[in-house]
């Protein structure tokens, strides 16, 4: 005890500094209005910052449970999309209701493998033939078109990705129609090349390029943007690159389309081949 | 003693009449005030206890903030320019250096050590002052060049009025 009356009496300084400097600092703060509603503000918003940190946290942990709920909404709202829809003219005469009739229907699934660097890339996704997959069908993601349904079993299914040698897509750019491919000497997941288009058209740089009526996308699917346009010497056609919509290399949520009106259209294409 | 404490009370109402009464109108800018209510604490005797002039830096200030109406705020900057004080003191000055109770001023301890003495104080109450004031860190910067513009000022101040009343007493 004298020990500690010695220490005081010999620091009295600074004890008596902290004494009349927290005097101060009360008086100043409970009388300034200024001061006192910085300090309430400055603990409030210490008291919110660490609020906002954890809440980050909880968000990020049930980040997956939120993708999940997220792609099955943009799949439902696919669903009510305008271009899910077939103009049904002649129907307008008799049902007096409906206009449209739908010919898309979309089912969200995950992709579950994927590659992008071989020469023939596939996908598989967490949806077969026990969710109405069937082999054909088409395979679009947010962002733009991803490829076609090659093979089902009953829980997966693989896609045949559109960068494939042998995935060609009916494409449109300002109303002309080409053939979409990659590969052929092209191995860069972020393009394609656009092959069949006249070479005296002028395509600029830019244009949209969306999926045609011929393709089994609905039509005006996103493809990409024309990134590049070069004429090749003594050929008629246009060689144009495209950036592809699709990132393929982080894809993780595609939508299988599918067309409710392919089984008449093709039904109706083979009666051709018999006559 | 009678004396001392005479004087003192004297240059103290002489100091806080002219801080409250003239050099609160006086200003440029907002950016250079000039507190020279602070000299009374500078000028105290040598042999003061520290409870002492802790006190009196403390009723100094509060008496100040009463007139500018920021209760606490120049309290707090005299506390802790007295701390500056006894610190500064006992580095320089040997303890039983002095007789019959002098005080720190221009005419005893010589210029140097006079100026040297007025602005160490002079920062230290006014950073605190200014950084209470302001009572943010995103404005560091301009406080600070308000902290050195005050202290030039007010140390001119303070010099005036140690060559104009101080010097011929001891001398």
């Amino acid at each position: 005890m004298r020990n500690l009356w010695l220490f005081i009496s010999k620091y009295n300084a600074f004890f008596l500094l902290i004494i009349f400097f927290t005097i101060s600092l009360i008086l100043l703060i409970k009388n300034n209005s200024y001061q006192r509603a910085s300090v309430w503000n400055s603990s409030n918003q210490l008291v919110g910052r660490s609020y906002e940190r954890i809440n980050e946290i909880s968000s990020y942990l049930t980040l997956g449970k939120t993708n999940d709920s997220l792609a099955a909404e943009n799949a439902r709202l696919r669903n009510q999309l305008a271009t899910s829809f077939s103009s049904d003219s002649i129907k307008q005469v008799t049902v007096r209701d409906t206009t449209l009739k739908q010919q898309y229907t979309y089912t969200v699934a995950r992709v579950i493998n994927n590659s992008v660097h071989q020469k023939n890339n596939y996908l598989t996704i967490n949806r077969g033939s026990k969710h109405g997959i069937a082999k054909g069908m088409g395979v679009t993601s947010a962002k733009g078109i991803v490829g076609i349904i090659l093979n089902v079993n009953e829980n997966f299914a693989t896609i045949r990705s559109l960068l494939h040698s042998e995935t060609k897509v009916s494409a449109n750019v300002n109303g002309n129609i080409g053939s979409l491919i990659w590969g052929d000497g092209n191995y860069d997941p972020r393009f394609a090349y656009l092959k069949d288009i006249q070479s005296h058209l002028s395509i600029k740089k830019g244009a949209r390029v969306v999926t045609s009526e011929f393709s089994l996308f609905p039509q005006g699917t996103n493809i990409g943007y024309v990134a590049e346009t070069r004429t090749m010497e003594g050929d008629s056609s246009l060689d144009i690159k495209i950036k592809l919509d699709t990132d393929f290399a982080t894809l993780q949520y595609v939508y299988v389309i599918n067309n409710l009106l392919s089984a008449e259209q093709l039904s109706l294409e083979a009666q051709n081949k018999v006559e | 003693m009678g004396r001392v404490v005479i004087t003192n009370s004297i240059r103290f109402l002489l100091l806080i009449a002219t801080q409250v009464f003239l050099l609160k109108n006086i200003g440029y800018y907002n950016l250079s005030i000039p507190y020279l209510y602070i000299l009374f604490i500078l000028i105290l005797p040598f042999g003061i206890p520290n409870a002492l002039l802790f006190l009196l830096a403390f009723i100094t200030g509060l008496t100040i903030d009463v007139f500018y109406d920021t209760l606490g705020l120049n309290a707090a900057a005299c506390t802790v320019m007295a701390f500056v004080r006894i610190i500064f003191i006992n580095l320089t000055v040997q303890r039983d250096g002095f007789d019959n109770e002098p005080e720190p001023s221009l005419g005893i301890m010589g210029f140097r050590w006079f100026i040297f003495y007025a602005f160490i104080l002079t920062f230290s109450h006014h950073f605190i002052l200014f950084t209470f004031e302001s009572f943010k860190f995103s404005e560091l910067g301009y406080t600070l060049i308000r902290v050195i513009m005050s202290t030039l000022f007010t140390v001119f101040l303070m010099l005036i009025t140690e060559f104009a009343f101080f010097r011929k007493k001891i001398r």
